[in-house]
This record gives C-alpha cells, sequence and structure tokens, in this order.
C-alpha cells in the first residue's frame, strides 16, 4: 500500500512534466495520433520467433518522440526481446525470425533495403552489464564517431568527446584522466560513459536494456536524473524491473506479459487506474 | 568404513599428485645439475670447434633456432588467428563442425610426420634441406595450438560486448577485429606464447627438415642448426665434451621455455 502511495506521489510530481512535454509537441502539431504527439517507433502486429518458440504475440505499439517509454514486466516476458527487435540485435541470433513491421519515422526497419549498421547507429542501446570496451575513455567514446565518420577533425573530434561526456553527466569526473583506462572506472561511471559513447554517435531513439540493475542506488540515481534529461533531445525507451524506476523516469508504461502487450499507455494511468486487470495485479506486487 | 575409503581414495590421489611432482623436480634438478656445471660464456658466444677438439659452443644453434622460431610464429600466427576469428566468430554449422575438428586432428598428428611432409613437399622439390622447410614445419605444429587458445579467448569475450559495438553501427568486421581480439588480446598472447615455447624444443620435425650445421648461417635456403637436434646430434655422440654441451643446451633450453611459461602466467593471467 506505501509503496502504491509513493508511486502516485511521483507520478503526479511528472505529471506536470509530461504536460509540459505535450504542449511543446503540440505547437508542433502532428496528428497521427490523437495525443497529437509524433510518432517515433511503431509496431504493427510483430511476432517474433526463437525456432520454434514464439516470443512475442502480435505485438501493436506507438512509441511518441522525445518521451521515455519504460517496459515492465515479470522475467521472460518477451519486454528485453521487444526492445532487441527495434534496432534489429536479435538478427545476429541464427534461429531468430521477425514477422510484421517496425517502423521507424514510418520506415519500416525490417524492410529488404534497409542497411542495419546504419539503422544501429540510428537507435542506440545501453545494455544491462556496462560494456567499456578496453579502450581509454577518450578513446571508447571515439569509437563510434569514428566509425561513422562523424568528426572532420581533431578539435572537433575532442569537442563531441566532451559533448558527449557532458551530456552524460561524466565530464567532470573524467575530464582529468581521458586517457586513463575505462575499466578502471566504477559501475555507475561505465554505465555512463556507455551512454556518453551512445550520444556521441547522435541518435535518433536510445534502448536502455534494465541500465540500472547491477548498479548501487546512488549511482541509479544518476542514472535516473540523466534519463529524465535524455527526453529533451531523444526517444528513450527502457526495459526495468523496478517499477518505481518506472515510474520515476519514464512518461509512457507498457505492460508485458507471455509474449503480449497487456497494457501501454501514460505511465501515470498505468500506475494509477490501469484498465487491464493483469496490470493492476502485476504493479500491486500480486505476482512477478 | 566410509571413512576408511575416503582416506584411502585420498591417500591415493595425494600420492599420485606427489608423483607427477616429483618427476618433474627429478627432471628439472637432473638438468640443472648437470646444466649449471657445463655453460659457459663460450657457449653463447662460439662457434662447434672441429671434431674431437673440446670448447667451443653452440651459437650457431642459438641463433638459428631464434631464427626458425620467429619465423615459424610469423608464419603460423596471422593464419591461425584467422581461422580462429573464423570459428567463433563466423563459422556456424557444418563447415565450422569440420575445420574444428581438422585443426584436432592436426594437433594429433605425431611431429615426426609434420617433419615427414614437409620434406615431401619443399625438401625434396629444393634439393636441399633448408631454415624455411623447419619453420614451415614448426609452423605447421603451432598452428592447432594457436587457433585452439585464440578461440577459446574469444569465445570469453561477452556477447554483449559484441552487441554493444555493433549498436554503435559498427559492421561485424570491425566489431570483431578492432573489439573482440583487443578485448581477447591478452589470452591470444599468452596462447601464442605457450605455443612458441612448445615448438622451442621439437627435434622431430626438424631433423630432415632443416638438418643442422655447424656453421652459423641466416640464409634461409641452407641448412640451418638448432638447439634440440643440436643436443640430439651432441647426446648420441661418443664425446665426453659434445654431452657437457648437450647438457648445457637443454638448460638453456629448458630455462628459456619456463621464463615464457612463467611469464605468461604472470604477466598475461593475472586478470583471471
Amino acid at each position: 500500500m506505501l509503496v502504491k502511495n509513493r508511486n502516485m506521489e511521483n507520478t503526479s510530481l511528472e505529471s506536470k512534466e509530461v504536460k509540459e512535454v505535450k504542449e511543446v509537441k503540440e505547437s508542433k502539431e502532428n496528428k497521427e495520433e490523437a495525443k497529437n504527439l509524433k510518432v517515433e517507433v511503431e509496431a504493427e502486429n510483430l511476432n517474433f520467433f526463437y525456432g520454434e518458440k514464439q516470443a512475442l504475440y502480435s505485438i501493436n505499439l506507438k512509441i511518441p518522440e522525445k518521451s521515455v517509454t519504460a517496459f515492465i514486466g515479470p522475467s521472460g516476458c518477451g519486454k528485453s526481446t521487444f526492445l532487441r527487435t527495434l534496432n534489429r540485435m536479435n538478427d545476429i541470433i541464427v534461429s531468430a525470425r521477425v514477422e510484421g513491421k517496425i517502423l521507424l519515422n514510418n520506415q519500416n526497419i525490417y524492410a529488404p533495403n534497409v542497411d542495419v549498421v546504419d539503422l544501429r547507429r540510428r537507435v542506440g542501446m545501453v545494455f544491462q552489464k556496462s560494456t567499456p570496451f578496453p579502450k581509454s575513455i577518450f578513446d571508447n567514446i571515439v569509437y563510434g564517431i569514428k566509425i561513422n565518420k562523424l568528426a572532420n577533425s581533431r578539435t572537433e573530434l575532442q569537442q563531441m568527446v566532451e559533448q558527449a561526456l557532458k551530456q552524460a553527466a561524466l565530464w567532470d569526473e573524467v575530464k582529468d584522466r581521458l586517457n586513463d583506462s575505462a575499466l578502471a572506472l566504477s559501475g555507475g561511471q561505465q554505465q555512463r560513459l556507455c551512454i556518453a559513447r551512445t550520444l556521441a554517435v547522435m541518435p535518433e531513439v536510445i534502448l536502455m536494456d534494465e541500465p540500472c540493475s547491477a548498479l548501487d542506488p546512488i549511482a541509479t540515481e544518476k542514472i535516473e536524473e540523466l534519463i529524465v534529461e535524455l527526453r529533451e533531445k531523444y526517444t528513450v525507451i527502457i526495459v526495468t524491473h523496478n517499477m518505481q524506476q518506472a515510474s520515476r523516469v519514464s512518461d509512457y508504461t507498457a505492460f508485458f506479459l507471455l509474449g503480449q502487450l497487456i497494457e501501454f499507455d501514460e505511465t501515470e494511468k498505468i500506475f494509477t487506474y490501469p484498465k487491464e486487470k493483469k496490470t493492476e495485479d502485476y504493479i500491486t506486487g500480486r505476482f512477478g | 568404513m566410509r571413512k576408511l575409503i575416503d582416506k584411502f581414495v585420498f591417500t591415493i590421489c595425494s600420492l599420485s599428485t606427489v608423483l607427477v611432482l616429483s618427476i618433474l623436480a627429478l627432471i628439472i634438478i637432473y638438468i640443472f645439475a648437470n646444466g649449471v656445471l657445463a655453460i659457459n660464456l663460450d657457449f653463447f658466444t662460439k662457434l662447434p670447434k672441429p671434431v674431437g677438439e673440446d670448447g667451443g659452443g653452440m651459437v650457431n644453434a642459438i641463433v638459428g633456432s631464434i631464427i626458425m622460431v620467429t619465423l615459424a610464429a610469423l608464419i603460423s600466427i596471422p593464419i591461425s588467428i584467422g581461422a580462429a576469428i573464423y570459428l567463433s566468430e563466423f563459422g556456424k554449422g557444418f563447415l565450422a563442425t569440420i575445420v574444428r575438428f581438422l585443426v584436432d586432428v592436426l594437433a594429433g598428428v605425431p611431429s615426426i610426420v609434420i617433419g615427414i611432409f614437409v620434406y615431401t613437399i619443399v625438401v625434396l622439390p629444393m634439393k636441399r634441406f633448408s631454415a624455411i622447410a623447419g619453420a614451415l614445419a614448426l609452423a605447421i605444429i603451432m598452428i592447432p595450438t594457436v587457433v585452439r587458445a585464440t578461440e577459446e579467448a574469444l569465445r570469453l569475450v561477452p556477447q554483449t560486448l559484441r552487441e554493444a559495438a555493433l549498436a554503435l553501427g559498427a559492421p561485424y568486421w570491425r566489431v570483431v577485429l578492432e573489439i573482440v581480439v583487443l578485448s581477447a588480446r591478452s589470452s591470444i598472447i599468452s596462447g601464442v606464447l605457450l605455443a612458441i615455447a612448445r615448438i622451442a624444443g621439437e627435434t622431430a620435425p626438424l631433423l630432415f627438415t632443416a638438418l643442422g650445421n655447424r656453421f652459423l648461417v641466416t640464409v634461409l635456403d641452407r641448412p640451418m642448426a638448432s638447439l634440440p637436434v643440436q643436443i640430439y646430434s651432441y647426446a648420441v655422440s661418443p664425446y665426453d665434451d659434445w654431452h657437457r654441451q648437450a647438457w648445457a643446451a637443454t638448460f638453456s633450453l629448458v630455462i628459456f621455455i619456463l621464463l615464457i611459461n612463467l611469464s605468461v602466467r604472470f604477466f598475461f593471467r593475472t586478470k583471471e
């Protein structure tokens, strides 16, 4: 009960922000959806299979741009699998098969003429376990920039690195030791480095697969603050096991169960007046 | 009764361990005892004296071994690492299974057979024993070891690291060459060093490829001396001074191999 109350507090605080964001969007007015928000990522009747086993069942979902969307649900419900279909990371699993469409800015990313490598630059990803490359802090950020040939000169490169680190709120902690190994950073710093690295290649969408589940509460708080800031420029989609986290950081929440999308709505609504009985059971902790 | 069996098994295992260790200890003590007395500066700097004369050294064999082992490493490392990358990153299904099986078979081929093989395809057409033939034989012996060590090392690189690089918009080949190989580098280097330590002591494949030479040669298409072969020919000779020198050579070879093993242990395995 206590937990639920806290959720409500958080969401009501956030709802102001949500409304503000919406108002900004409304001026741009894009009437694809009733809510007047431009849709960035859209799933159309998406089915996903690992070999014979079906992991996702006809998912239909519209995720507005410049918002934070949380995917929640018990382990094995398909939320990570769905996240990984959004940048075709599942392509590298040999037995994986996708049916249906994922539209990124109205373009089907599973169309035959799509360049997967470019798609993955546009849809960045941060993982549960931080994944710094065994290089210096500087070179970690540089890697993506160089691969995508985004910088024209050494100075531009340095500026981009600095900007990415600042955006990820890591600059002040590492500016004096950019040439140290990234592996020497703490877990939370490594995770922010990975976010900085993702931001450096200028993606449109950032996918986060339980980015805080291996971090302590203080590091988690920093990442969460960061996620809220990222909403200004990016569409963020985050998978989380932690419902408090979903209610703290997200504008929209999607609840998955057994490979099906049970409910998708504004976070506030999901956590206060869920339409589905299953959603309510899950967020009140009756299972999962 | 149960306790008795427990004690019995424990005793058997302990005894086996002691036996294994004492064999190794005996070999090393014996080599050290004989080698320390036999070794001197001449051994490293002088050429062999004419047959029957005492003194002289094995600089020809030392240089020969260094040249051939280096050459073998240069030939086999790129091939082996390439094959290992194929097996770990690209090879899926039937072909990879076959390749893996063949690499295992190659690892099991007796080294003398590889010597004969190189003799047939290199020495016979060239009509001459040569350093290059010796290096080639050593390279073939080195390949399976390096392939398997590298493949293991690459497989230990977490999948999320590959995915993280892919998610930045890196093409797969760049991910493999720049991130995966980089992450596995210390294990790969230790695998390569251990393989080098192994081929440095190989005798059989050099017997009828590089043959041996009593003079210092650095030309690759001539017969070349090597420490193991020189040890062999000196050890079976009737001269006491040659026996002494064979001990000195054995001693330096064992020290070299021990040093490689130790450096691998301390410099490249510290993280695991």
